[in-house]
């Protein structure tokens, strides 16, 4: 499968990568123009291109300037330094990785006792289900803020919040996981005499996984954001929010851009490491995907 | 003192009114399906009412929902001005672009398989990212007012739609493309009578994933810089100021914004997609 | 007989190539049928019988050979409408009403609205769904959704009518009925049909010609031609002609068995 896709793929990142350089052109040029006309200096087209590949503070970085602004950051720099992104990726990966936790086994829990309970299913997943409209990310900054007034700052609220976001995807899709044997199967084991509880751990558990490690995907993703924008309304100075933050008010173009890169390769490793957990797990239990 | 008291009993009363409820004869009837989180969300409330009145909680911290229900009632032009910047100018506008930006390059992508090949996984990628992080960027590109936050939106909900369209686009059994063929049918009848229908179900989930995507970019973004007006900007501004009722009121205006848009286009859903078993029970 | 002459195949030939070497669906097959005859293909799984269905409708392009039908390649033939295709599966859209999906190759070639609808009535009334045309698949018997199907393939008037098992999940007596009025269309329309089964009985009493094949490769061992009348009751399946029919059907598939258990 790799190799039949590794081809279009790379072809679109190249065209991708080629589209950006070629817009870098025009969105970076209008400041080269103004410093031109003070100076009264004409151009040539080449030098132009290349000027607005190498802007300071560009409107559009070029993509190795984002690279080298990377590899600055994360590589050259010690990591307890200040300016080092890995020092500050790890403050948001730390909120992320234990509100991911909090919110992933809180969500189980509430999913075991739904399927269990018919009262618990019918008051609370109408409203689990409502909620995954209402965007609860609005609430960030309030929790941040409360949790500050009565002294709990750093980690702990922007682990509550990632907790929040990871918690109902996971609520959502471990119900429906715990709840997808089919009458068949339950049947027999009635014909077993099995109680509810074997019931649970021989079938229900297991024939969740899939959907639980498609939650966990989608709940390290909302956990990921929840620690981003939690660093966001008290002006938060570490962490990768707090550089996108700091970016944006100091007009710092390739902080932003390298910042926004980080959090996406951290994202894309999250997802992946859970999906290698799905692979070694679901092989082991003979559900091949 | 008593307060609490009260408030515990009513929460046991209440829940054990849902499991009488719940086990009962009609359980099943509409009606009890609604009545039962109908009771369980208003028990949530009178609870938090007493708590907070009975522990003396701190304005600062949760205010009573009376007092959000005051401050609601009371700031109504706020919000609606609110309401109109976020979602009716950033947070819709957007939607409808990357909807249908996304719907095109879908149906462009589905014609041309290496397209198809190298465009998916790359979308699938960045659907998975924290696409909120472009916010910053893209209000320096289109300044501070709704077209920034409408292009944050666009960008959120571009790859799910892209994603959920093409895999319905080829959702279609060999069995029914190869009827086509027998019927001599171009690309373009089988994309309009087969393919397109048959993948409605796929778009419309695509679609109500991007609805909430929508608002939650709308508000975001505009934590980032906004004028004077927004959701986002009013949440940031009355946690600066503490005034927590008006935060909440708010976000009240976010909740009921967010579940008509997802239950207007689930309407819109069941209306096209008739058909599908998950419609018809 | 030879401008009669509907579908030729001479010495087709159809392998795959697969991870655990080529696979010879078809080997060396001829066959010729003529217009207005009634052909039933029976064997096992992996004889070939489908495939070589789907030869003639163009639907699979042979490695070797050669196959016409009408004069022309089973490619230009399809340009030409010149078949219906009726699958295991009816197949029909579940947003399109009965009336709607018998309308669906009318919409893609063609015909005016008026046409449609008259062609749309007269089909339905061919196989016994007049009343039916608003209501919708869910809405009908798995037989119901199968006539419909058959009713779609008939409705633009194509020579040729190619079925491939189409009344293998139906029951038995669902399946009589079926067979039995199968028959009077085909006596009201003259039409050729091929027509693919597992099942002898079947095979025996609906065809005027009966091809045997086997698998590993996919061969023609048999072709029997049916000395039944035209006019046949359900009740001739008792009869002594019938059964030594069958007997050389099940001798027929008996011998392509020799390499298997």
């Amino acid at each position: 499968m790799f190799k039949r896709s590794a081809l279009p793929v790379l072809t679109v990142l190249g065209v991708i990568l080629a589209l950006w350089y070629a817009a870098c052109v025009p969105m970076n040029s209008a400041w080269t123009a103004q410093q031109l006309a003070r100076s009264g200096a004409t151009m040539t087209v080449t030098e132009t291109v290349g000027a607005a590949w190498s802007q300071d503070r560009p409107r559009l970085p070029a993509p190795h300037q984002v690279a080298v602004e990377l590899w600055d950051t994360v590589v050259m720099k010690k990591i307890t330094s200040k300016r080092s992104l890995v020092y500050h990726g790890w403050i948001t990966l730390s909120a992320t990785l234990l509100g991911f936790a909090i919110g992933t086994s809180l969500g189980i829990l509430l999913a075991v006792g739904i399927v269990h309970s018919r009262a618990m299913d019918m008051s609370v997943m109408p409203w689990a289900i409502v909620s995954q409209t209402i965007p609860i990310i609005a609430i960030a900054p309030m929790i941040i803020v409360v949790l500050y007034s009565i002294g709990v700052q750093g980690m702990i609220p922007k682990a509550i919040i990632s907790a929040y976001l990871s918690f109902f995807p996971v609520v959502v899709g471990m119900a429906k996981g715990l709840r997808s044997p089919d009458a068949m199967q339950l049947d027999l084991l009635r014909t077993y005499y099995a109680s509810d509880a074997q019931g649970f751990w021989k079938l229900r558990l297991p024939a969740s996984m899939p959907y639980l490690f498609a939650s966990l995907k989608i709940a390290v993703a909302a956990s990921l954001v929840g620690a981003i924008v939690g660093e966001l309304p008290t002006g938060a100075v570490r962490g990768l929010g707090a550089r996108l933050l700091a970016g944006s008010y100091y007009g710092q173009t390739v902080q932003i851009w390298s910042a926004l890169f980080a959090a996406a390769i951290l994202a894309a490793c999250l997802v992946a490491i859970i999906g290698l957990i799905e692979k070694v797990a679901l092989r082991r239990m003979g559900m091949r995907q | 003192m008593i307060y609490v008291v009260f408030a515990v009993l009513l929460w046991v009363s209440g829940w054990m009114l849902n499991v009488r409820l719940a086990n009962g004869p009609h359980a099943q009837s509409r009606s009890i399906q609604l009545l039962v989180p109908a009771i369980f969300g208003l028990t949530i409330l009178l609870i938090w009412e007493l708590i907070v009145r009975g522990l003396s909680v701190p304005l600062v911290i949760l205010p009573p929902p009376s007092m959000i229900a005051g401050r609601f009632a009371g700031s109504l032009p706020i919000l609606w001005q609110d309401f109109v910047q976020t979602f009716v100018k950033g947070a819709l506008s957007g939607y409808v672009i990357g909807c249908a930006a996304a719907f095109i390059l879908a149906i462009v992508v589905d014609r041309f398989d290496f397209l198809r090949r190298g465009l998916l996984p790359v979308g699938n990628f960045m659907a998975a990212l924290p696409i909120v992080g472009t916010a910053p960027i893209l209000v320096m590109w289109f300044g501070f007012d709704w077209q920034s936050k409408a292009a944050v939106v666009v960008v959120m909900v571009f790859f799910p739609v892209l994603v959920n369209t093409v895999a319905g686009l080829r959702d279609t059994s060999d069995m029914q493309r190869d009827l086509m063929r027998t019927y001599g049918a171009s690309y373009s009848q089988t994309l309009m009578k087969l393919r397109l229908p048959a993948a409605m179900p796929f778009i419309f989930n695509g679609l109500k994933i991007a609805t909430t995507l929508a608002l939650v970019g709308a508000i975001v973004a505009e934590f980032f810089g906004s004028p004077t007006r927004g959701m986002g900007f009013r949440i940031s501004t009355s946690v600066g100021q503490l005034a927590l009722d008006m935060v909440w009121a708010e976000i009240v205006v976010a909740a009921l914004a967010g579940s008509f848009f997802y239950g207007a286009i689930a309407l819109f859903e069941r209306g096209v997609t008739f058909w599908h078993p998950s419609q018809r029970k | 007989m030879v401008s009669n002459l509907v579908i030729s195949a001479q010495n087709l030939d159809l392998t795959f190539q697969t991870n655990d070497g080529p696979v010879h669906a078809l080997k060396d097959v001829s066959l010729k049928i003529g217009k207005g005859e009634f052909v039933s293909f029976i064997g096992p799984s992996g004889c070939g019988k489908t495939t070589f269905l789907r030869c003639i409708a163009g639907l699979e392009q042979p490695t070797g050979g050669q196959i016409s039908v009408n004069g022309m390649t089973p490619e230009e033939a399809r340009k030409a409408r010149a078949y219906g295709y009726v699958f295991q599966a009816a197949g029909l859209y579940p947003w399109r009403t009965i009336g709607g999906n018998i309308k669906l190759p009318l919409e893609i070639m063609g015909f005016s609205k008026a046409e449609q609808a008259a062609r749309v009535a007269r089909v339905m009334e061919l196989v016994d769904l007049s009343g039916f045309e608003k209501k919708f698949p869910w809405q009908l018997s798995g037989g119901m959704q199968q006539r419909a199907s058959i009713a779609r393939a008939l409705a633009f008037d194509a020579d040729i009518l190619l079925m491939d098992e189409p009344f293998g999940a139906l029951d038995e007596i669902v399946r009589d009925h079926l067979n039995e009025q199968l028959l009077a269309l085909w006596a009201r329309t003259g039409k050729t049909i091929g027509f693919v089964t597992h099942s002898i009985p079947e095979a025996v009493y609906l065809s005027t010609k009966i091809v045997v094949m086997s698998p590993r490769p996919g061969r023609i061992t048999d072709v029997i031609e049916s000395t039944l009348p035209k006019e046949r009751p359900l009740d001739i399946r008792e009869s002594k002609e019938f059964i030594e029919i069958a007997h050389r059907v099940r001798d027929g598939l008996r011998a392509g068995h020799q390499d298997d258990v």
